[in-house]
């Protein structure tokens, strides 16, 4: 009850502050927005993935370090890969309290399926960090280079299996990727989930994945998985040994290694549309304040995210490149909805 | 050896009053989600996460598989006092479990129903003490041709259950397949058959099937018949408890047979809802009262219940030693423990030995903690018969909303559980049978799934499903459960006993 | 096809034959099937070198379905009027389910308007009034202990947000 007041009297306190000076200037300090009722962020797939532990984390950290007077509530929308989340959104026009967490199902579930939706009917918030992608063999597979493996691959084309999440999402991009760079001919294996496909690929029943670092770092620290390079541009700056012989840093890009493929995944907030730039606001000085926490430093280091951070045109900059990125590479291994 | 100090060490961890304390509220919460439908285990468990932060992770492990003990005992008094299952593996408790209420002997039931969990769950607990590593190594074993197999041979040991138009068995069966594949089409990434509109994208949930066609068309029935549960009539008898452990021994043979059926289905990971209905079928297959099944007999009551339990505990496995989730729930687990700073998988065993062995030693203590508490609670549970209709039947109704609202969130799927409750209701007049379809839709896109994945892999040939031993005798025993009335009637014939003789020989007489 | 006439119980007649309801249910049954069935037809029913297509097994199960309904319809309609003229439903009962379906169809409506928590708390105290004729007062007391109880669950504890409608009556509550 007390503390109810205190948050009221200090609004209230706000509110008087803000006519104040509203009268001599607009003031950025006083157009101060606050939620009023506790934040919904809406993961647009299932418990237990990636941007599902993300979200949790996030509101972890929010109550741990009392980053924000109302409390988060993470809820899964994961119908039909993700839709069922993003129209929930898109729906909730000018809602401040709902924020929706992304991967790059904000980009493939609508040119894959045809449900209307893209990033453009969000309000972008922020890039929180982008997810990375590595190439795993399992450990007892004789290929230490990725292009050896990939040399491997067309040799006997269609008769390797890439195991991966979903179907036309990130992963089977990235093979598609591999293969129209290469030549080499996959057979893509799609399952529900990355842990389930990094098991696969310890088990023996898949030749190689593209999981992130995150889903695979258990197998790899037990010696049973190999990564052989990583889809980014430079390598991951993590130079603490994971495995007894290895750090995250010391995986060549696969560009290095001869494979000229990038590939990142958005791990990113969007509000819904017609959101005032005041809350934007807010949740842009949320996140960077939870960006400061060690817990985040912790957490990123386990999941090797690349920390990219960005806002603002930057950032909608950053997802227009991004979405047109989808489409071509869609549109060339023919995943796009037919209509 | 040392592995058994750990464990003392474990349960010394386990016992400090605070840790107590939380098991304690953990068992409670959990039994609230159980019984609530829709809020399930892994629901609860990722709600409560953040909170535990501030705790030592051991606490926090401790707080939060009590609530998976405590969800898997509550999903059962749902199921049996209003036959709306609390969570998808007492979908099979509630064909005995229901009928048994309704006779006026929920106490038995639920009695029953609890004390199998924890023996499903206890046998499953000893054998992760002793034999996790070795048994982690064998999950690995299972590529898509083997979980189709399996989904094979859950299908086949319940087939040829009800009696009665093949017509209509048959109808029910494919109407549940054929709900089970709209939405995405997770090997193609495509949608299909949403006809266009949006709220179908996410499919039919069988949860919220369930919940309509059990929960709302039974009180439709009830209705029809007067203003009446028939349970009403139940009494309340401290002693039920005992009453019922006296009967339950005699029931042995189930109890082995769904312990073992629990345990590798939990392993595999089929985890604990094909684990529920495989187990009610062979229980079915096999029992001498085969026949009176779904008309409350507590044998395929304990069946189910035990499965499901022994399987939700070795579930646990894969993800302690491989860093797999074995169910959703797990998964939900294995986030916490990124987000509490361990990293699961096989090195977890060795570099956390303590906070290994506290986890399992608190599955013990949970357990037991756990049925302590349902079973002193199982006359006020009874007791919830007894209150009138007029009052309990729209609280049914609300929770079945609510329930069908949780499970997607989605406004949607409130409307389609009444649509399903007027189904259940002219099926259920018109003796088409709701196990097959249910299952059908429990099982129908993960079949399919695994199905088309193998043959990717083969390139189109059925032979992968008896492409090595392991996956070669699963579907072997498959097409022996689904044939078993033949085979039954063939031994006979081979080997003629002597009250068989008897009855065919008495018409000639 | 609607044999009112029929005496079927103690001063409460049929309201339709079991036989009629069968064959509605097989036909309905049977649109289903075929709906289906094209549908599945026009994704690809075939077996390719990746094993079966997208619509290859709803296309046989639809398929499935459409036999079995037929089968039933066949019987159903063979049987003729001398077999299965027991009531499917006695007016009474059917006037009581009714009172059930009728109301729960409402509250569901509700929900989607004004949200689970105001529409269950109405059709709660409506229900126990209307059918189990208590006091108005006890009604509203009981229902508003329920729902309010459900409120603190679900919203407070739990952190699992319901549905408020598209008309948030519960607003003030901050949830």
């Amino acid at each position: 009850m007390n503390q109810q007041r205190k948050a009221f009297s200090s609004r209230a306190l706000a509110v008087v502050a803000a006519g104040a000076c509203a009268a001599l200037a607009f003031s950025g300090t006083a157009a101060a927005w606050e939620p009023t009722k506790p934040v919904t962020i809406v993961v647009p797939a299932g418990t237990g993935g990636g941007a599902d532990q993300m979200a949790r984390f996030i509101q972890g950290v929010v109550s741990k370090h009392h980053l924000m007077k109302e409390p988060i509530i993470v809820v899964n929308e994961s119908g039909g890969a993700g839709a069922q989340g993003f129209l929930d959104v898109k729906g909730s026009k000018g809602d401040p309290e709902k924020l929706i967490i992304t991967l790059s199902n904000l980009f493939t579930t609508p040119l894959a399926t045809g449900v209307p939706f893209s990033y453009k009917d969000f309000t972008p918030v922020a890039m929180l960090a982008l997810d990375e992608f590595v190439l795993w063999v399992n450990a007892d597979t004789p290929y230490k280079t990725a292009m050896e493996y990939v040399d491997a691959v067309k040799k006997e084309p269609g008769k390797f299996k890439m195991g991966g999440t979903g179907s036309k999402q990130e992963d089977q991009i990235v093979t598609a990727e591999i293969e129209q760079k290469t030549g080499a001919k996959f057979t893509y294996l799609p399952f529900k989930g990355g842990g389930a496909v990094a098991v696969q690929l310890v088990g023996g029943h898949v030749d190689s994945t593209v999981n992130n670092p995150i889903e695979a770092v258990a197998q790899w620290r037990a010696g049973k998985l190999r990564p052989l390079c990583v889809f980014d541009s430079q390598r991951m700056p993590y130079n603490a040994k994971v495995t007894s012989t290895m750090s995250w840093h010391d995986i060549p890009t696969c560009k290095e290694a001869g494979l000229p493929v990038e590939y990142l995944m958005l791990r990113g907030f969007f509000l819904p549309p017609g959101v005032s730039q005041d809350a934007v606001n807010f949740y842009i000085d949320l996140f960077k304040k939870v960006r400061e926490t060690p817990d985040w430093k912790e957490f990123t280091e386990q999941a090797a995210f690349n920390q990219s951070f960005m806002t603002g045109a930057e950032f909608v900059k950053w997802l227009g490149n991004a979405e047109t990125m989808h489409r071509e590479l869609m549109e060339k291994a023919g995943f796009l909805a037919t209509k | 050896m040392s592995d058994l100090a750990y464990l003392f060490h474990g349960f010394a961890v386990a016992i400090t009053p605070f840790n107590l304390g939380l098991m304690l509220l953990g068992i409670v919460l959990g039994v609230i989600i159980g019984v609530l439908p829709g809020l399930g285990a892994a629901n609860g468990i990722a709600i409560l996460l953040p909170l535990t932060f501030t705790m030592p992770p051991t606490s926090a492990i401790i707080m939060l598989s009590c609530i998976y003990w405590g969800a898997l005992f509550g999903g059962a008094i749902a199921s049996i006092l209003f036959n709306i299952p609390g969570e998808p593996w007492s979908v099979a408790t509630t064909f005995e479990g229901f009928p048994l209420a309704q006779q006026g002997r929920a106490g038995e039931a639920l009695t029953t129903s609890f004390t199998s969990s924890f023996v499903g769950a206890l046998v499953a607990v000893v054998m992760i003490t002793f034999l996790a590593p070795l048994i982690a190594r064998f999950a690995l074993k299972f590529g898509p041709p083997e979980y189709f197999s399996v989904y094979l041979l859950t299908f086949c040991s319940f087939v040829g259950m009800g009696k009665g138009s093949p017509a209509k068995i048959l109808a029910s069966m494919m109407l549940g397949f054929a709900l089970s594949a709209v939405g995405i089409d997770i090997v193609t990434g495509g949608l299909r058959l949403t006809f266009g509109f949006t709220s179908l994208l996410k499919g039919f949930d069988f949860l919220i099937a369930v919940i309509g066609l059990f929960g709302i068309g039974e009180i439709l029935l009830s209705m029809e018949e007067g203003l009446t549960f028939k349970g009403a009539s139940a009494r309340i008898n401290p002693k039920v408890v005992l009453e019922t452990w006296r009967k339950l021994p005699r029931y042995w043979l189930t109890f082995i047979r769904s312990t073992i059926i629990g345990c590798w289905m939990g392993i595999t990971p089929g985890g604990a809802t094909p684990a529920s209905f495989m187990s009610y079928g062979a229980a079915k297959k096999f029992s001498k009262d085969g026949d009176k099944f779904g008309t409350g007999v507590v044998e395929g009551l304990v069946a189910p219940e035990t499965a499901a339990h022994a399987a939700g505990t070795s579930a646990l496995l894969p993800m302690i030693t491989l860093g797999i989730p074995g169910s959703p729930t797990a998964a939900v687990l294995l986030g916490g423990l990124l987000i509490w700073g361990l990293q699961p998988g096989p090195l977890l065993f060795a570099e956390k030995p303590e906070f290994v062995w506290g986890l399992i030693a608190s599955m013990y203590l949970g357990n037991v903690v756990g049925l302590i508490v349902v079973l002193s609670l199982v006359p006020a549970f009874a007791a919830i018969l007894r209150i009138p209709f007029s009052i309990i039947a729209p609280v049914i109704v609300v929770i079945c909303a609510i329930g069908a609202y949780t499970v997607n969130n989605s406004m949607h799927d409130i409307w389609f559980m009444l649509g399903f409750g007027v189904v259940g209701y002219l099926f259920k007049k018109l003796n088409y049978p709701l196990a097959p379809m249910v299952l059908a839709l429990v099982l129908g896109n993960n079949a399919e799934d695994s199905f088309r994945q193998a043959m990717l892999m083969s390139g189109g040939s059925l032979a992968i499903l008896w492409s090595n031993w392991l996956v070669g005798s699963i579907s072997t025993l498959a097409m022996i459960m689904l044939f078993w009335p033949l085979i039954a009637q063939g031994l006979r014939k081979l080997v003629p006993s002597k009250p068989d003789k008897l009855s065919s020989e008495q018409p000639v007489d | 096809m609607n044999p009112e006439t029929e005496e079927a119980g103690a001063g409460d007649r049929g309201l339709v034959s079991t036989r009629a309801v069968e064959i509605g249910v097989a036909a309905v049954l049977f649109a289903f099937g075929a709906v289906f069935a094209y549908s599945s037809w026009k994704l690809g029913n075939r077996w390719g070198i990746e094993g079966p297509q997208s619509g290859f097994f709803p296309f046989y199960v639809s398929l499935i379905i459409c036999g079995s309904a037929a089968s039933v319809l066949f019987h159903a309609i063979r049987a003729g009027r001398a077999h299965e003229q027991a009531p499917f439903v006695l007016r009474g009962q059917f006037a009581q389910v009714l009172k059930m379906a009728v109301p729960a169809t409402l509250y569901v409506l509700g929900v989607q308007l004004i949200g689970i928590y105001v529409s269950s708390a109405i059709y709660i105290a409506f229900f126990m009034r209307w059918l189990g004729r208590y006091a108005w007062w006890r009604s509203i007391a009981i229902s508003v202990v329920i729902i309010v109880s459900f409120f603190f669950m679900f919203e407070v504890w739990f952190q699992v947000p319901l549905y408020k409608g598209i008309w948030d009556l519960t607003a003030w509550t901050g949830y």
